[in-house]
Formats: C-alpha cells, sequence, structure tokens
C-alpha cells in the first residue's frame, strides 16, 4: 500500500513538471503554485518513508509495462525507505527555495525549469524503488540527463556548457560500469531482477568484479578520487537550488545504489572488499578538503566540501563491508549506521549551505569569496540559517555533523579485533585522517563564513544586498531545522535506521542505554553522548556569560578605531581574505596542487597579483587518457580516405574475410 | 565419360558465357562496350532462365524471363547509352590497376568462388551443378570492377552486373527467388540506376568530370 502511494507522489512531481509547460513563462504559476505543491509532495514522500521504515516490512510489486519478459518491478524495503525519507524531507526545504530563487530572464524559461526539476526528483525516487536491473538503469539515466539539463541551465555561457558535458561524459563512463556490473550479476540466469541477482551464486571472481564495476560506476556518480573531477566544475555552474539537490540528494543515489549492490544483492560480501572503498574514501577526504581550503569561489569550496563528505560516506561503506566480510556483524552494524546518519545529515547541511550560498548570489552577483563579506549585516535571515549549517558541517556538537562522524570514530576503534593481521594495525590509522578531516573541514567552514558573513563588505556596491524573501526563509529554516533534529534526536534516529541495519547486515547496534537523550551505542564501552544535555550546558554558559558581561561592563562600553600600525589608510580591502585564508594550508600540502602563480615585481606600477590552483590529477591522469582516446580516433580516422574504390575495398575485403569464415567453418 | 542431359549442357554454356562476359567487363575500358557487354550479359541470363523455365515448368520462371529481357537487355541499356551522349563520356580513364593484373586477381578470385561454392552444390539440385560457384564468381569479379574504375559509370555498369551474379545464384540454387523478392529487386536496380544518373548530373555539374577522384575532397579532414 506504502508503495503504490510512493509511485503515486513520483507521478505527482511528474505531473508537476508537466504542468509547468501550461504557462511556461509565468514565475508567478511555477514559483508559487508548483514548486511549493511540489515541497508538499516531497514532505508527504519523506513521511510514507517514515512510516515504511518504522513497520520495517517489505513491499513488492510488478507493473506491466516495460520490456517484454522483462515488467517493471518495483520494492520498497528499509534501505529505499532512509533514502526516500532523505529524498523527500531536503527536497521540501530545495522546493520551497527554489519557489523564491527562479527569476524570468535567466537562462531555461521557468516552466521548463520546472519539468526539468520535478522529473529529476522523480527520477531519484524512482531509482531508489527500482527492483530490477533494467528499470534502474532506465531511472538512472533520466536522473542523468533532467539534472544535465539542470546544470546548463544558462546554457548560453560556453564555460557551463563545458562543464555539463564533463558532467554527462563522466555520468556515462558510470553508467556504462554499472551496465557490466548487472550484466556480471545476473551470474548467467539472463534474468535482470534484483531478485534473481540475490538468487544467484557468483564465483568470489566474478563477485569481486562485479563489486569493483559497482564501486566505479557508483563512484563516478559520488564523487569518489579520481572520479570527483565533474564535481567542482557542475556545481558551480547549476543555478543553487539544483547544486543543493544534486550535492545534497543526488549522491546520494549513488551511495544508495553502492549499498544496494554491495550488501544486498552480492549476498555475503568478502572482507578485503571494504578495504578499496576504506582507502578511495579516507584519501578522498584528504583530498577534497585539501582543496576546499584552497578555493576562491563559494561554490567551488562547497564542491570539493561534498567531495570531502563522500569520502566519510564511502570509509563508512569501506568499514562496514570489512567488519561483516569478518563476521562482526554488530560493529558493521554500527559503522553502517555511521554511513547512513552522515548520509542524511549531509543531505541537509549541505542542501542549506548551497541555497545559503544561492541567496548570497542573488543579492550580490558575486560568487567570488574576495569581493564579499560582512554580509551579516545586511542579509540576517540567511547569515544565522546557514550559520547553522556551517557549524554542523565542521562537526560541532550538538548539531548533527558530529554524531554521524562520532558514530565513525566509534566504529574505528574495533578495528583491532579484526582476525587480519597488519590490516587490523594499519584501520586505526585511518581513524587519525578521519579526524584530521574533520578538523580541516572545520578550518574550512571558518573561511567560508568568516569571509562571506563577517568583517566589512569589501566592495561598495554590497551595501545593497538584501535579504531573501519568505518562501527561501522557509525553505532555509526547514533545512536549519532538519540539521538541529538529527542532532539533538540520535537515539531515535538509531532506533528508526536499525530496520536497515537489520535488513542489511542481520544485526543492530544494542542501545545500552534506556534514556531516550543519552545515546551509548557501543556495547560495553563506556562512551555516551547527550546532545541535549550538551545543548543546555552550552547555552546556560552562554547566558550567563553575557549576563556576568552585560552587568560588570555595561557603564564602561567605549567605541574607538582599531590599531593600524600608524599606516592610517584602512580599507576594508585590507581584510584576510579567502587566498590568504587558505595559505597555510597551500604551503603545507604544496604537492598536491598545480599551482601557477603570477607575482608582481618590485617595481611595478600597477601591480597584479594573480594565481589559478589545479588539481594535478588532470596532468597525471586525464590528460593523457584524454590524449590516448584522440590518438585512437584518429588512427580510425585513416580508414576514412574520400575514395570510393577504397571504401569499396573494404566491403570487398569484409565480404571475403566473412566467406572465408564461412567456408572454414 | 558422362553424357550429360542436353538442357544441362546448355545451362553449363550459359554459364560459362556469363563468367566469359564478366571477364570482358573487367577489361573492357570503352564505356559504350561495357553498356552492350551488360545487355549481351542480361540476355544470356533470360535465355537461361527461359531454359530452366521450360526444364522444370514453372511459371513464374517464364515471367522473369521476361522481365529481364526487358529490364536488362533492353531498358536499362537504353537508359546507360542515352546517359553517354548525353554526359559526353565514352572512356574511362586508365583503371587503378591495370588490365592484365585485374585480370590475374580476377582468377584467383573465380578460384576462390568455386572453393566456395562446393559446399552449396553438394546441396543443390543435380541441374545446376557448377552454376552457383560462376554466380559467386560473377558477383565478385563485378565487384572487384567497381574498385578498379575511376568513372562513375563503370562503376554502375560494375553494380548492375553484380546484381546480375546475385539473380543467376538465386536461379540456379533454387529455381528463381519467390516472385516478390524478384520483382522488388528489379524496381531496385530500376530506380538506383535512374537515382545514379540524377547523381551523374550533379556531380558533372559541380566538379565539371565525372572522375571520382573529385569526391576525395569531401573528406573530414587531414
Amino acid at each position: 500500500m506504502l508503495l503504490v502511494g510512493c509511485i503515486a507522489l513520483l507521478l505527482g512531481w511528474a505531473g508537476i513538471g508537466l504542468a509547468g509547460l501550461l504557462r511556461p513563462r509565468s514565475v508567478f504559476f511555477t514559483g508559487r503554485i508548483l514548486f511549493p505543491l511540489g515541497a508538499l509532495l516531497g514532505l508527504a514522500l519523506a513521511a510514507l518513508g517514515a512510516v515504511s521504515l518504522v513497520g520495517g516490512g517489505i513491499e513488492r510489486l510488478v507493473l506491466p509495462i516495460g520490456l517484454p519478459g522483462l515488467p517493471m518491478h518495483l520494492r520498497l524495503d528499509p534501505l529505499s525507505s532512509v533514502f526516500l525519507v532523505l529524498l523527500g524531507a531536503s527536497s521540501g526545504g530545495i522546493s520551497l527555495f527554489a519557489g523564491g530563487y527562479f527569476r524570468a530572464g535567466e537562462g531555461t524559461a521557468p516552466g521548463l525549469l520546472c519539468l526539468q526539476y520535478h522529473l529529476f526528483l522523480a527520477s531519484m525516487g524512482w531509482v531508489l524503488i527500482a527492483d530490477d536491473a533494467y528499470s534502474f538503469l532506465v531511472a538512472w539515466e533520466l536522473m542523468a540527463l533532467s539534472s544535465y539539463f539542470l546544470v546548463v541551465t544558462q546554457h548560453r555561457i560556453p564555460e557551463i556548457r563545458r562543464a555539463g558535458f564533463l558532467y554527462l561524459l563522466m555520468a556515462h563512463v558510470g553508467a556504462i560500469c554499472l551496465l557490466l556490473c548487472f550484466g556480471v550479476l545476473q551470474g548467467g540466469s539472463w534474468l535482470f531482477t534484483f531478485h534473481a541477482m540475490r538468487a544467484a551464486h557468483l564465483s568470489p571472481g566474478w563477485a569481486s568484479a562485479a563489486f569493483l564495476l559497482a564501486l566505479v560506476g557508483f563512484g563516478a556518480k559520488a564523487g569518489l578520487v579520481p572520479l570527483h573531477v565533474w564535481l567542482p566544475e557542475a556545481h558551480p555552474a547549476a543555478p543553487s537550488p539544483v547544486s543543493a539537490l544534486m550535492s545534497g540528494v543526488m549522491l546520494k543515489t549513488a551511495v544508495y545504489g553502492m549499498l544496494r549492490v554491495g550488501l544486498d544483492l552480492l549476498g555475503r560480501p568478502l572482507w578485503w572488499w571494504g578495504l578499496v572503498p576504506l582507502i578511495l574514501g579516507l584519501f578522498t577526504i584528504f583530498y577534497g578538503v585539501l582543496f576546499a581550503a584552497v578555493q576562491t569561489d563559494m561554490k567551488r569550496l562547497l564542491a570539493y566540501s561534498s567531495v570531502e563528505n563522500i569520502g566519510i560516506v564511502f570509509t563508512g561503506i569501506g568499514l562496514t563491508i570489512v567488519f561483516a566480510g569478518s563476521g562482526m556483524r554488530v560493529v558493521a552494524a554500527l559503522a553502517l549506521l555511521a554511513t547512513l546518519y552522515h548520509c542524511l545529515n549531509h543531505a541537509f547541511m549541505k542542501s542549506l549551505l548551497f541555497l545559503g550560498t544561492g541567496s548570497v548570489l542573488h543579492a550580490t552577483g558575486e560568487r567570488n569569496l574576495g569581493r564579499l563579506g560582512g554580509l551579516i549585516h545586511r542579509m540576517p535571515w540567511v547569515a544565522w540559517l546557514t550559520l547553522i549549517g556551517t557549524l554542523a558541517i565542521a562537526g560541532l556538537p550538538p548539531l548533527n555533523g558530529f554524531v554521524s562522524e562520532w558514530l565513525l570514530l566509534q566504529s574505528f576503534l574495533f578495528a583491532d579485533h579484526l582476525p587480519h593481521a597488519f590490516v587490523n594495525l594499519l584501520i586505526p590509522m585511518g581513524m587519525a585522517l578521519v579526524a584530521l578531516g574533520a578538523a580541516l573541514a572545520g578550518y574550512v567552514m571558518v573561511k567560508f563564513y568568516g569571509v562571506i558573513f563577517l568583517g566589512q563588505p569589501r566592495e561598495a556596491s554590497l551595501v545593497h544586498a538584501h535579504d531573501c524573501g519568505w518562501l527561501e526563509r522557509i525553505g532555509l529554516a526547514w533545512l536549519a531545522l532538519g540539521c538541529l533534529a538529527l542532532g539533538l534526536a540520535p537515539v531515535q534516529v538509531i532506533g528508526a535506521l536499525s530496520a536497515v541495519t537489520a535488513q542489511l547486515i542481520g544485526a543492530v547496534v544494542p542501545q545500552a542505554s534506556a534514556h531516550w537523550w543519552l545515546l551509548a551505542p557501543v556495547p560495553g564501552r563506556p562512551v555516551s553522548y547527550g546532545p541535549v544535555v550538551f545543548l543546555t550546558a552550552t547555552l546556560a554558559v552562554v547566558l550567563l556569560t553575557a549576563l556576568l558581561v552585560r552587568l560588570t561592563y555595561r557603564q564602561r562600553v567605549r567605541r574607538a578605531p582599531a590599531w593600524d600600525c600608524g599606516f592610517g589608510a584602512l580599507t576594508p580591502r585590507m581584510q584576510d581574505t579567502a587566498e590568504g585564508f587558505g595559505q597555510p594550508i597551500r604551503h603545507l600540502f604544496q604537492s598536491f596542487f598545480d599551482i601557477e602563480r603570477e607575482l608582481p615585481a618590485p617595481a611595478d606600477r600597477a601591480p597584479r597579483y594573480r594565481i589559478a590552483i589545479r588539481e594535478r590529477i588532470w596532468k597525471l591522469l586525464y590528460e593523457p587518457l584524454s590524449g590516448a582516446v584522440e590518438r585512437l580516433a584518429n588512427t580510425a580516422a585513416r580508414l576514412q580516405q574520400g575514395r570510393i574504390s577504397v571504401y569499396l575495398l573494404y566491403s570487398f575485403a569484409t565480404l571475403l574475410v566473412l566467406l572465408t569464415v564461412a567456408l572454414l567453418s | 565419360m558422362t553424357h550429360l542431359p542436353l538442357y544441362q549442357q546448355l545451362l553449363d554454356t550459359c554459364a560459362a558465357l556469363l563468367l566469359l562476359l564478366s571477364f570482358a567487363m573487367l577489361s573492357q575500358r570503352r564505356v559504350v562496350t561495357l553498356v552492350n557487354l551488360y545487355a549481351v550479359q542480361g540476355a544470356v541470363l533470360a535465355a537461361a532462365t527461359l531454359l530452366l523455365a521450360w526444364r522444370t515448368g514453372e511459371g513464374h520462371l517464364y515471367l522473369s524471363a521476361a522481365l529481364t529481357l526487358a529490364l536488362k537487355v533492353a531498358f536499362l541499356p537504353w537508359l546507360l547509352h542515352r546517359l553517354i551522349r548525353r554526359l559526353e563520356v565514352y572512356w574511362d580513364t586508365e583503371p587503378l590497376l591495370n588490365v592484365s593484373g585485374t585480370m590475374l586477381v580476377g582468377l584467383v578470385i573465380v578460384v576462390f568462388a568455386f572453393a566456395l561454392a562446393q559446399p552449396i552444390t553438394l546441396l543443390a539440385s543435380t541441374a545446376t551443378r557448377s552454376a552457383v560457384g560462376i554466380a559467386v564468381s560473377v558477383v565478385l569479379l563485378a565487384f572487384l570492377m567497381m574498385i578498379t574504375r575511376r568513372k562513375a559509370m563503370s562503376q554502375v555498369i560494375g553494380f548492375l552486373s553484380m546484381e546480375n551474379g546475385v539473380f543467376f545464384g538465386a536461379m540456379s540454387a533454387s529455381y528463381g527467388m519467390p516472385m516478390v523478392v524478384e520483382l522488388g529487386v528489379a524496381l531496385d536496380v530500376l530506380v538506383a540506376v535512374l537515382v545514379l544518373g540524377v547523381f551523374f548530373f550533379q556531380i558533372r555539374e559541380r566538379f565539371e568530370s565525372l572522375d571520382l577522384h573529385h569526391l576525395e575532397a569531401l573528406k573530414e579532414h587531414e
């Protein structure tokens, strides 16, 4: 019954999209009616997913459409329910925001945008409930295509078209791997339902091949290093609500796919499979956060931060598989909890941040951090709501980012019980990397927030920046509320997520404490976390301090200009810049970056400072690769002579060869 | 020495004539003669079809023979002659491979075709032992002719001659194709020639010549 409701909601999304074509030019119709309606459907979908998750049951449905011999199989189980909640709840906030965000005269017409947007949502939902390889891949491609069109909304700008192409290319490379993966998974039965794949018994070699193909396929969509290159290009190119949806939700469909294939379809995973996503994930964390630290474009910064968070998620998947493959079910369940929790968290906080940058972009027309600053005075709503997302993604308690990272670190602590020599020594070192990543993420977020919202406005035009409209405020507030709720009620969230661990791992994490406010997930270890207590204590300390300060210093406030070293001509442009903030990281980890720097000479009358930071991966991997492809294509192009005789000769030779083969066989 | 029945001897003679005509076309550079040779080939084909029709009593083979006569002996040669007059292409230039070389390659191809036809010959009815090998040879020789010529006109004749080979092969191996297919193929050939005729005028108008090496400029880039 829930599944039917779910299908109805997805069709409702598609219907809303089509309705956008009725009045394609009307911003009022799409923005004030259709997008909020879509948000309502999203919330309904989230509620439906939550009911299904708490119920913990599995529903199946076969619709008589699709290929002959392969009707469309759909299924709603705890794993898809979690991701449906994620999709519905975060898209609710994003759609509301989008209703106020899209304006007339910006690239694609609003009605068309509404169609692409809602098809994107519906296809993501379809991916989550698909139960056979065919409908999964159709939905997957629909998702890629609709999001491609959303990315190239401003298609008149060549850079955006290039970014769109890169995205499409990577999406298709990934899709090919998935196609092959499903081809391996059917295991000779030639039945492409997921049910048949679960029943297929693959040899360890083929199962490993399927796992690695899935890792490449889903990794390309999720943004696992070195397949992440499209993220920092496509996210800044897309309109902000689309970036939020892609980063917050679409990347998670790839995580869903990885969990579905790795832990569900492949049955019992081999323990060493987990090492691959674990190592790649750890590297991705480090790589993503380093590049985030040196960015000067605020959306690009967030894109790299998404790369980092995907690294955390894949680290969690890797740990889950290592533990599950080694028979440590309860710990595997703990790692899986951390993974799922982080997916939920990231969906809320990254969407919140992307939407915040969208508001800033609309108010100022500026994405470059070097021309922003001091916006907290002009845009208090955006600034304060974004602050919640910033704190959450930096991993500070009592917000949600802390919970999942804490759970992940807790599950790392069990790695020394693994029955494999060396590995049980090396994995705990990964924990140090995760911790370093978390610390650097905090650094990045200080830079992000500090440079945009704090200090003085670096440009005179920023004085005219205005706060966002009411629909946008509601959208931002909903996502911020999600961050708070996920942070304050971990016990309840984990209780709901246990249905998934029971389904995939066959174990649940026993919650040692019966208190609703105290999270103590690790049996036999004295670790616990009470976010409400923490919040109360923090609030009490802050209030008390404020009170004391007010009482003691009230009469003695005086305002004076800051000391300027006797220079006497300080301007807001002399504040610490984004480049300056990232400089220590750039200096320490120089070997990671491909830096091109232009420094002015001492006697230069018009000094100019320019720095471009590229990824080395372009020179090391992608340029040789594209060069090889081009050489291959040129070699093949030599076949094209332009002479009819030669073409006829080709046919003739082919005919002779085929006849000879026929003769010999 | 075994004595073959008369019709068998006649059929083998027709087949031999077809092969001979193919070689003659391969070596001929005068376009007008090429068209005449094609007409003769059509006539031999019609005779062979008639022979087979008389032998088997299949009604549609009579029709097929009549069609061949009308189309390949009368109409297409007339059309081609008219084209030659209007386009004033009487000679093909020197072929890409000289005549003696082409003939040698042709010999090798005939040997290959007979080797290829062997398993089919074993399956075929007794009436048409050697015919299949010759049919395949005619197809391949026509193909060879298309490859070695420069002028579009000769290539069209090669194409038509190839169709003759296919027709002969189908007839000798299985007493002709179904009527519908035969009619369809005849129509195809007719249309192809008409379309190519139009095409010739276009090429000549563009390049003031029918030499196909001008078309090499159409490739993408160096």
